[in-house]
């Protein structure tokens, strides 16, 4: 059983299709890249498999688990292992990242009937992940991502998906933004959370990402279709040739 | 709240002897014909069985108050309100009692359970009787009691009180007992002559509190007039008094987070604040009175006037509020900073949801020399609500070296909704330093995705963000306050989002 099946998703918003039959199946264990021009629906798919409102869905399913992914809230989504981290994380003033972070994680543990973690508990556990990214432990007591640099939100989104452990994780131009050492501290963060368990869909533009983030599947994207998928050698040839030819190929 | 079983516990240990404040029975009939006249007036002062200097106070302010017409100037509407159609005394109706907890309106219920209240402390607020062979019935009653009614918790904290010389009783007992005290403050913060409403409340007030705090004195624990939340027939025209005499201090707690209901849609309280030299009051409120149904229909008129006097040098007077109930908000705490150095604060977290109306906001009015305030707004507006800020900070010709700060923010939840915020600001001097600045913001659907995204459902996110929004005033509240604040907060914002 796959993780993740996506299937013919066709996808519109106000009367435009964006997504035009896409298909994808993602195993547990794998990373999968996903590549593609300005425009071609990437952040778009993300959007959908977790749940942002807002989208029209004409056809298409959705399995996470075997179980219809497009019947359930966002939240219902998250507690059942789907994380997305943002091309743009949000500012949220007045809500400590630390406050922020155990609301989240104990909505999620409650949404599962587990128990909550105590403070004790979890701010340990919140700070052996700071530390591991390089995130201060002043940074989490101020407001969500208010006033951090670029870097400093990306790496906030890792701190996230390394404390939620969730068995679907889409960053989304997680790499956009940062420097070359920022990208080094957050592919690291990325790669510690690999596991066999685990699958990443990786969004990106830029083939430096994957050299720090071996993808095992690497697809391109086009038009709202995948239009090509291979091994990570596929990223190699798409920098030296570029998008055009793939945008015909349907 | 918090302090239920403790209070109980104090409470059961009280000889019930000690309950002598049986004033009310002096007059054999209960209500007070319908409507308003000097009868009426003579009639609730005879209950009270006030001294003359009193009825013939309040009969001033009823003649002033025939000849005053009803404000209009706030951003409120509501039908036109006959005044001789209310009853403007009832004697206190013992609480009905309920023989299950079943018996008690699920909703309220369902509210308690978000506020965190257990239910045995429900039961006692909701004055649910013990079955036959539960507990002892005659130490509940006083239990039940001690919750509700001033009279008997202020005695359980009396022999603390007194020891440091706080007076804490009620207005109309203060009256009898302290009249030099009463006579000397009452009406000088808030002249009869005031306000429309503050005029009808200075000629039926029923009830309210009285606090002195003498010289050099810091109160020893913070005053709360949760003891009293359901004392009868005081929420309808509310009189308080606060006097905190040189170098003292004292935090007073009004309100409740539990839901509140009221026969009553008139409302009309008058508080008056008094610090003398170097002295401090910090006065806190939740409202949470009932804010109407689903359709904008009930809730109550809640029209409150508010102020304080910073009577000595160096004195301080600040006003927290968390506004969450009624059907409409009129209501303004202010500070006259009449005292050369003297401070005034109002910290203040406006929710409207539904069909609510709130105009609301407070007066600085700088008259000593070097007097500073600061105002916190924090209006949140959602459904099909209006939240007006309206704030007014003037410094007279002698008030050299005046200082205000202002940040009013607004945040709107959908888009039938509105915030407006209407500043005035008079400086008649060249030294007054007066800043303001305003924002409006609404919280976006990116916003919101991130949370659910996270794991948060939709309200649990409306409330975290909106509880980000209020930080920096929830943060004035007295500690326990503000985490049934909070709640508070995302409970009136349910249902606020598509
Ligand atoms: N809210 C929207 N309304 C209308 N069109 C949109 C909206 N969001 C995205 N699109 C369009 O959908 C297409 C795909 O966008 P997107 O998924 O962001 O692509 P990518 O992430 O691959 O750059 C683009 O043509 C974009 O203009
Ligand atoms: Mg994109």
């Amino acid at each position: 059983m796959a993780l993740l099946e996506v299937r013919d998703l066709h996808v519109g918003i106000e009367d435009c299709e964006i997504l035009r039959g896409l298909d994808l199946t993602v195993n547990a264990g794998e990373v999968h890249a996903i590549m593609g021009p300005n425009g071609s629906g990437k952040s778009t798919l993300s959007r959908v498999i977790s749940g942002k409102p807002g989208y029209q869905v004409s056809a298409g399913q959705i399995l996470f688990k075997d179980e219809d992914l497009l019947a359930m809230e966002a939240d219902e989504r998250a507690a059942k292992g789907v994380f997305l981290a943002f091309q743009y994380p949000v500012e949220i003033p007045g809500v400590t990242t630390m406050n922020f972070l155990r609301a989240a994680l104990n909505a999620q543990r409650k949404a599962r009937a587990q128990m909550e973690f105590s403070t004790p508990d979890f701010m340990k556990r919140v700070r052996e992940v700071a530390k591991s990214l390089n995130i201060p432990q002043g940074m989490l007591k101020r407001g969500l991502n208010v006033g951090y640099s670029g870097g400093e939100k990306k790496r906030n989104e890792i701190l996230q998906m390394a404390l939620f452990e969730p068995s679907l994780c889409i960053l989304d131009e997680i790499d956009s933004g940062l420097d070359i050492d920022a990208l080094r501290i957050v592919a690291g963060g990325i790669n510690a959370l690999r596991s066999p368990e685990r699958a990443m869909i990786v969004i990106t533009h830029y083939r430096r990402l994957l050299d720090h983030i071996v993808p095992d599947v690497v697809h391109v994207m086009s038009k709202g279709q995948v239009r090509k998928s291979g091994g990570k050698e596929l990223a190699l040839e798409l920098e030296a040739r570029g998008y055009a030819q793939f945008e015909d190929a349907a | 709240m918090v302090a239920v079983p403790e209070t109980v516990e104090r409470v059961r240990r009280i000889d019930v002897d000690q309950y002598r404040y049986g004033f009310e029975t002096l007059i054999e009939s209960d209500k007070a014909p319908k409507g308003l006249s000097e009868d009426t007036v003579r009639f609730i002062s005879a209950k009270k069985n006030e001294p003359a200097w009193m009825l013939e106070w309040r009969l001033e302010a009823y003649r002033r108050w025939l000849t005053m017409t009803e404000p209009t100037w706030a951003r409120v509407n509501y039908p036109k309100i006959d005044y001789q159609d209310i009853y403007y005394y009832a004697a206190p109706k013992p609480k009905k009692t309920l023989s299950s907890i079943d018996e008690i309106d699920p909703e309220i219920l369902k509210t308690y359970e978000k506020l965190g209240i257990p239910l045995r402390e429900v039961a006692i607020l909701e004055g649910v009787e013990p079955p036959p062979g539960g507990e002892p019935s005659a130490n509940r009653k006083i239990a039940v009691d001690a919750v509700f009614d001033s009279v008997s918790v202020a005695t359980t904290f009396q022999k603390e009180l007194k020891a440091a010389g706080v007076i804490f009783m009620p207005i109309s007992e203060a009256i009898r007992e302290h009249p030099e005290l009463v006579q000397k403050y009452l009406g000088t913060v808030v002249p009869t002559s005031d306000n429309y409403f503050a005029t009808l409340n200075s000629a039926v007030f029923s009830d309210g509190s009285f606090v002195y705090v003498p010289p050099g004195v810091r109160c020893p624990m913070e005053l709360s007039t949760y003891f009293r939340i359901n004392e009868r027939n005081t929420g309808q025209f509310e009189r308080t008094l606060i006097i905190a005499d040189k170098g003292s201090y004292v935090s007073y707690l009004e309100g409740c987070t539990a839901p509140q209901r009221d026969e009553n849609q008139l409302h009309a309280a008058v508080v008056e604040l008094v610090t003398l030299d170097d002295a401090e009051i910090k006065y806190s409120t939740v409202q949470n009175w009932y804010p109407g149904n689903s359709e904008g229909k009930g809730g109550i008129y809640n029209f409150v006037t508010k102020r304080g006097d910073c009577r000595g040098r160096n004195s301080k007077i600040s006003w927290t509020q968390v506004e969450t109930g009624s059907a409409i908000t009129w209501k303004y705490p202010s500070c006259i900073l009449r005292g050369d150095n003297s401070s005034g604060e109002f910290y203040s977290i406006a929710i409207s949801n539904g069909f609510q109306q709130v105009d609301s906001g407070t007066k600085m009015i700088h008259l000593g020399k070097n007097t500073s305030s600061r105002i916190i707004s924090k209006g949140i507006a959602a459904g099909k609500s209006q939240n007006t800020y309206r704030g007014l900070v003037s410094a007279h010709r002698k008030a050299t070296g005046a200082r205000n700060y202002t940040a009013c923010d607004s945040l709107l939840i959908g888009d039938k909704c509105g915030a407006h915020t209407v500043p005035y600001v008079e400086a008649k001097n060249f030294s007054a330093t007066f800043e303001h600045e305003a924002t409006t913001s609404k919280i976006s659907e990116d916003v919101l995705f991130y949370c659910i995204q996270r794991g948060l459902s939709q309200e649990e996110a409306v409330g975290l963000v909106v509880n980000g929004f209020a930080k920096d005033v929830l943060q004035k509240l007295p500690m326990e306050f503000a985490v049934e604040a909070q709640k508070l907060i995302s409970i009136s914002l349910e249902g606020s989002v598509g």
